[in-house]
């Protein structure tokens, strides 16, 4: 692969021509011999192999099971080795762990302690959030939780507190500028050449410099800025993206695929910025679910509420709503959100870009409006939507894939419904609006009588399928239901589970 | 007093940095191969071809085996010898092994795994209970059917009520995956395996590699998790790397990808419960009629024993008088059902829970008055018997259902939440209480065994082995407490080792709630001929009488002298005394005929109740607990910081099985939920925002070390409140009864008030 170097347990590790679809956690367990981090699943959704992972940005959790070695590239990984002392003094939350019974078996305790230790190094005292991605089956979790909050208290250990002001120049093999994001696109369907990258990125890496391997590598290319990827890709349209790999990494885990040639975007800065611009937010292809959830928190609270519950703290951290959105899944919960805020989506081919409604780019099963070559560039979302509400339905609460995935964004004036953007995942081989529904809805009293009205046209819009998440009929009714939920929301009317206090 | 200290576990902090070592975290040496299945995509089907010349082509790959290369297949049952290690001709579930692969690293064993060319001729395959009842597909002869009084005395009652559910299986989703290595030795194998059940896997890779067991050593430090998911599905990995090492001589191991340990192994039995039970105007039970239609899956495993627990469960804690339980020991075609938590207790137990709930709702009761009228008589009193002839002498269900009732303040809390679903037209509260009494022992009578070893050391180090099994549930550490009570040291003085049965032999599996009863009383007896021995020594030097020597804070009072325990022990190794000795321990007053259903299998009962209070969406049927009080008699305990965490994990675990873990197979017999992205245990966010858990610390009545009780599985069934509360919450929504099946997914949920509202 490319050559690699990050720092392991404060250590630098420089590594050379092996697999780019190597993960980390083999790295560790077969490689380095660090024991601690345990594979429970393979496929980033029990935890067990968590581990910190520091940049620019800061302290993450991880989960080192889907995380291919080349996405740490410049980075810092601190295992649960890691987290004690030069003299062995164990960090606070290992001590409360052990003085509140938070392990039994122990095999899911170092990634406990590992996400532990990540969110008590960012002050992030959300407990039940911040461990959503860690399984245990043996405590029940409420000896966890207690270890957890007779934690918060403790200083974060000296050892750990260098990695929170974390520069990389020592070990990191390439430049990585500051580089502009892409402003100004035309409107849905227009097209543009984009602006070139930022020049200080540009200088230093000119097209196809962005990696240690040359662009017909099928080590794994790893850009540092979009202009770099958008040449490749066309040269190499067969080529596998890889952003978060949170979906990727199981073609690898599980699929047992071999891929390539694949290009790393973890290094395309100007790919990983949220914008302000005229009542609109354009968010980078490259911004991190986490990172939106935390952006849209103050003014779209009910769609940050869905990117809580759209995966784990580790998925979150790593996973892109670019690729949430290139990846055409029926049941990710991005694109019904966005649907529904009518989010305009930007593709580039080379210097080519061209802008879309969101749900035109959903086509069929698993097929998406995406020409060889061209790639998910940002999305822009107003913002303001105050009427949106989205609802995700799944088995259980936190990291789960949602068998309905609802999102409401109905204007009223006057006692009527002025507009209506409805869209569902789980309930379609692709993320679709409800047009049916909305006509059924678009100027008329908004009232129950209106919405039981519209029931039948969920029919006409879905057909859902029986899996192992649901059945059809029980989709169908649920996506009714969340209509009448939407009402009772809008007017006030308790309708959460998760809100009813003991 | 070391024992009833709230030590933590002992491995903890090896294991919160990351220190403490599973089978796959232990370095083998140099060559070692990795080994993986080839699996059956059919249910049930001949096999016609097998190509496997694509499968030795795979880079990496060392060897290949297959049926054609053991005339004399080996077998992994724990019973009756009906599972070939390898399909021989036929397969008969999606999942079973085929081949076996040989390789240089997994990784390169699992992708070769998939590239065999294999041709079916399918045969009719049966997935349900009902397709198998049809079909008369079963284990022994017939059902088995157990008789009290006269069940016709329904025909009196007041009120009789009759349904059918379904109640699911349950993964074990341990979180270290099954895993084993063969370390091939001179003139024997060596093994480590992640196994409740060190003796079964010796005797079944001697048995693999025709060897005397005493030439098989097996090893095991701890496990990542076992809930009864180790006692026989760790066999096939055992068995294949001890094949695979003695055909190569290079050490093997072999663990499962989560999606295969899913696909191949057994889970928890779920079943079909059909009951008529008819009560007085009070809600006193009067008679009642079970049907268990269990579904074993293709092998029996120890699935007679499991739907033997299910009927010994049936009554709780509740005196019948006329009762029938007809048992179906149905085998289909998917994985062998197993042993989990509570080996089919739960599945009795929630028959008889399900019976009060429909006639408390029928008779206009609270469910918690039914259950009193029923109670057995109570500690004390002249004991009554349950329906397989067992006196009950230590019923404290009613103390403990009283005390709960109150701390708990059910009463003012149920008309809370009549309030609150008065007001709230969507969301809808539930609150239910669940008694529980749960039998002690092995029904296989022969099983209540132990053997432990001390050594004390000249130094006066103490070393301890014992033919239990760490799982997470503390063993080690509690018996490590009784053992350090016997020396008055600390119980960080006593050197825990790995279960070895080149040790302690002939153990049976840690399983049954048993680890600490057997394996506790083992070691005390161990350390008891020990301490017997220095004391001896020690009273003769100083002329004084054996029994007056104590032994107490790491010192030895003899006399007016105190010595240190070292010291001491020290003069007893040049006096030439033994400072090693075995123990062993053998379950006293039970007596069990199985083929009757009459005898004393238990030696005693331990007991429980929950309350359990949740919010549904009557909308979408998503639902949550919000509270749960939990009451439950651990005897005098061992050590309360460790049974209040298996009492927690157990409840939660059981709620889980209830709830969010829904297993589902498609119509060609293919487990859809073989991952955690599809099967669902319960994340930190589902345990109970309120969860407040209480011991009862009463001595238990029988010689039990320490007079404690067994923690192990009893409070998996307090999880079944979680159910009754969802139950109630559902009955708010109209008239009808309720009638739900688990899990009670959200879709259940919705589906069930949608019926409520039907007209």
């Amino acid at each position: 692969m490319a050559q690699v170097a990050f720092l392991l347990n404060g250590t630098p590790v420089h590594l050379d021509n092996g697999d780019p679809t190597q993960t980390l956690l083999d790295y560790l367990r077969e490689t380095a011999g660090l024991k601690g981090t345990k594979e429970g699943c393979n496929e980033g959704d029990c935890g067990a192999c968590t581990v910190m992972v520091t940049d620019q940005s800061g302290a993450k959790a991880l989960n080192a099971c889907i995380l291919f070695l080349p996405q740490l590239s410049g980075k810092a990984v601190r295992t649960v080795e890691g987290l004690t002392g030069p003299a062995g003094e164990p960090h606070p939350v290992q001590s409360a762990m052990i003085a509140h019974h938070g392990s039994q078996c122990g095999f899911c305790t170092p990634g406990f302690v590992v996400s532990m230790a990540t969110a008590h190094l960012n002050r992030d005292r959300d407990h039940d959030t911040t461990l959503a991605g860690n399984l245990c089956r043996c405590t029940g979790y409420a000896p966890i939780l207690r270890a957890a909050r007779a934690a918060e208290a403790a200083p974060i250990p000296t050892w750990l507190q260098p990695e929170a002001s974390f520069t990389l120049a020592q070990i990191s093999s390439e430049g990585s500028g500051e580089a502009e994001g892409i402003p100004g696109e035309g409107g849905p369907g227009g097209a543009s050449s984009p602006p070139r990258s930022g020049t200080t990125a540009g200088a230093s890496s000119p097209p196809g410099s962005g990696t240690t391997t040359g662009p017909s590598s099928p080590a794994g290319f790893c850009p540092t800025n979009s202009d770099d990827l958008a040449d490749w890709y066309v040269q190499n349209p067969e080529a596998t993206l890889i952003a978060g790999a949170t979906d990727v990494g199981l073609w690898v885990t599980k699929n047992l695929r071999h891929l390539s040639p694949v290009a790393f975007l973890g290094g395309i800065t100007d790919l990983q910025h949220i914008e302000h611009q005229a009542g609109h937010l354009h968010i980078g292809a490259g911004v991190t679910i986490e990172t939106l959830r935390k952006a849209v928190m103050a003014n779209h609270p009910s769609f940050a509420e869905l990117l809580r519950r759209y995966a784990s703290t580790q998925v979150r951290n790593a996973a892109t709503i670019g690729g949430n959105i290139a990846n055409g899944s029926p049941i990710g919960d991005g694109p019904p959100a966005l649907i529904a805020l009518g989010a305009t989506l930007h593709l580039r081919r080379g210097d080519e870009m061209r802008a879309m409604a969101l749900e035109r780019f959903f086509l069929d099963y698993r097929k998406q409006d995406r020409k060889p070559g061209e790639f998910v560039a940002g999305i822009s979302i107003p913002a303001e939507a105050p009427a949106l509400r989205c609802y995700k339905i799944s088995k259980r609460f936190d990291q789960d894939i949602s068998a309905v995935c609802g999102c409401f964004n109905v204007t009223v004036e006057a006692g009527l419904v002025a507009s209506a953007r409805i869209a569902f995942g789980g309930m379609a081989g692709i993320p679709k609006r409800a047009t049916a529904v909305e006509a059924a809805l678009i100027g008329q009293a908004w009232t129950l009588d209106t919405i039981a009205a519209a029931r039948p046209a969920f029919a006409v819009d879905f057909q859902p399928l029986t899996d192992m998440r649901a059945s059809a009929a029980y989709r169908l009714l649920t996506a009714q239901n969340l209509a009448i939920r939407y009402f009772h929301d809008l007017a006030g009317t308790p309708v959460n589970v998760l809100e009813v206090q003991p | 007093m070391t024992i009833g200290a709230p030590l933590p576990h002992d491995s903890a902090p090896l294991h919160v940095t990351g220190q403490a070592r599973y089978v796959d975290d232990v370095p083998l040496p140099t060559g070692a191969l990795h080994l993986a299945f080839g699996l059956s995509t059919r249910a049930h089907a001949q096999i016609t071809a097998l190509d496997l010349a694509p499968v030795r082509a795979a880079p990496g790959v060392v060897a290949v085996y297959s049926a054609a290369d053991f005339p004399d297949m080996p077998d992994l049952s724990p019973s009756v010898h009906d599972e070939p290690f390898l399909a021989t001709g036929t397969v008969h579930y999606v999942g079973q092994a085929i081949f076996l692969v040989v390789a240089e690293t997994h990784l390169a064993a699992r992708k070769a795994a998939r590239l065999a060319q294999i041709t079916y001729n399918d045969l009719p395959a049966l997935l349900t209970v009902v397709e198998a009842l049809a079909a008369n597909s079963r284990f022994e002869q017939g059902p088995i059917l157990w008789t009290r009084g006269d069940i016709g005395a329904m025909s009196q009652a007041h009120t009789v009520v009759q349904g059918e559910f379904e109640v699911g299986g349950q993964e074990h989703f341990y979180l270290e995956g099954q895993v084993a290595a063969a370390i091939p030795q001179e003139d024997g194998m060596h093994i480590l395996s992640s196994t409740q059940h060190p003796t079964e896997v010796q005797h079944k890779v001697a048995h693999a590699l025709h060897l005397p067991m005493a030439a098989v050593r097996v090893e095991m430090r701890r496990m990542g998790g076992g809930f009864g998911g180790k006692e026989s599905q760790g066999n096939a990995l055992a068995v294949a790397c001890a094949l695979a090492a003695h055909a190569t001589g290079k050490p093997c191991k072999m663990r499962y990808d989560r999606d295969d340990d899913m696909i191949i192994t057994g889970k928890r039995h779920d079943l079909k419960i059909r009951y008529k039970a008819g009560s007085d105007a009070t809600g006193k039970l009067i008679a009642v009629d079970f049907t268990h239609l269990v579904r074993c899956g293709w092998s029996q495993d120890l699935s007679l024993a499991v739907a033997d627990r299910a009927m010994l469960h049936a009554d709780n804690c509740y005196w019948i008088p006329n009762i029938r339980i007809e048992s179906h020991r149905l085998k289909t075609n998917t994985q062998s059902a197993t042993a989990y938590r509570g080996f089919g207790g739960p599945q009795g137990i929630i028959g008889i829970e399900r019976v009060i709930d429909h006639l408390a709702h029928t008779l206009g009761l609270d469910p918690v008055e039914v259950m009193r009228c029923n109670l057995y008589a109570p500690m004390g009193t002249a004991p009554q018997t349950t329906p397989y002839g067992m006196e009950v002498e230590d019923s404290i269900t009613d103390k403990i259902l009283g005390r709960l009732i109150e701390t708990s303040d059910y009463h003012a809390r149920k008309q809370a939440i009549e309030a609150f679903n008065a007001a709230s037209p969507i969301l809808k509260k539930g609150i239910a209480v669940t008694p529980v009494k749960f039998g002690i022992s092995f029904t296989l009578t022969w099983l209540n065994q132990a053997g432990a070893l001390v050594h004390v050391y000249q130094d006066g180090s103490v070393h301890l082995n014992h033919g239990g099994t760490e799982m997470g549930q503390g063993l080690n550490q509690k018996v490590a407490q009784v053992t350090a009570q016997v020396f008055g040291l600390d119980a960080g003085h006593i050197k825990i080792t790995a279960t070895d049965t080149g040790k302690v032999p002939n153990t049976s599996a840690t399983a049954a709630s048993s680890g600490s009863d057997l394996n506790g009383k083992a070691a005390e007896n161990a350390a008891i001929t020990i301490r017997d021995r220095i004391a001896a020594f020690i009273a003769e030097k100083h002329q004084v009488k054996p029994a007056t020597v104590r032994f107490k804070d790491g010192m030895i009072r003899v006399g007016s002298e105190t010595y240190d325990f070292a010291r001491v022990v020290n003069w007893a190794y040049q006096a030439r005394i033994s400072l090693s000795s075995t123990g062993f321990y053998a379950t006293p007053k039970i007596t069990w005929d199985r083929v009757r259903g009459q005898g004393r299998p238990f030696l005693y009962f331990a007991y429980g109740a929950a309350v359990t209070e949740v919010v549904i969406d009557t909308l979408t049927g998503e639902n949550r607990i919000l509270r749960a009080d939990i009451l439950h008699d651990t005897g005098n305990s061992l050590n309360p910081a460790l049974d209040i965490g298996q009492i927690e994990g157990a409840y939660v675990q059981g709620a889980g099985w209830l709830t969010t873990e829904e297993l589902v197979w498609d119509a060609k017999g293919r487990l859809t939920t073989h991952a955690p992205s599809t099967y669902k245990i319960p994340a930190v966010s589902d345990r109970p925002p309120v969860f407040n858990v209480t011991l009862w610390t009463d001595p238990n009545q029988e010689d039990t070390v320490g007079k404690s009780k067994a923690v192990g599985e009893p409070p998996f069934n307090l999880g079944i409140s979680a159910l009754m509360a969802l139950s109630h919450a559902v009955s708010t929504c109209g008239t009808k009864y309720p009638a739900l099946n688990a899990p009670a997914t959200a879709e259940r949920i919705l589906m069930a008030v949608g019926r409520m509202r039907d007209v």
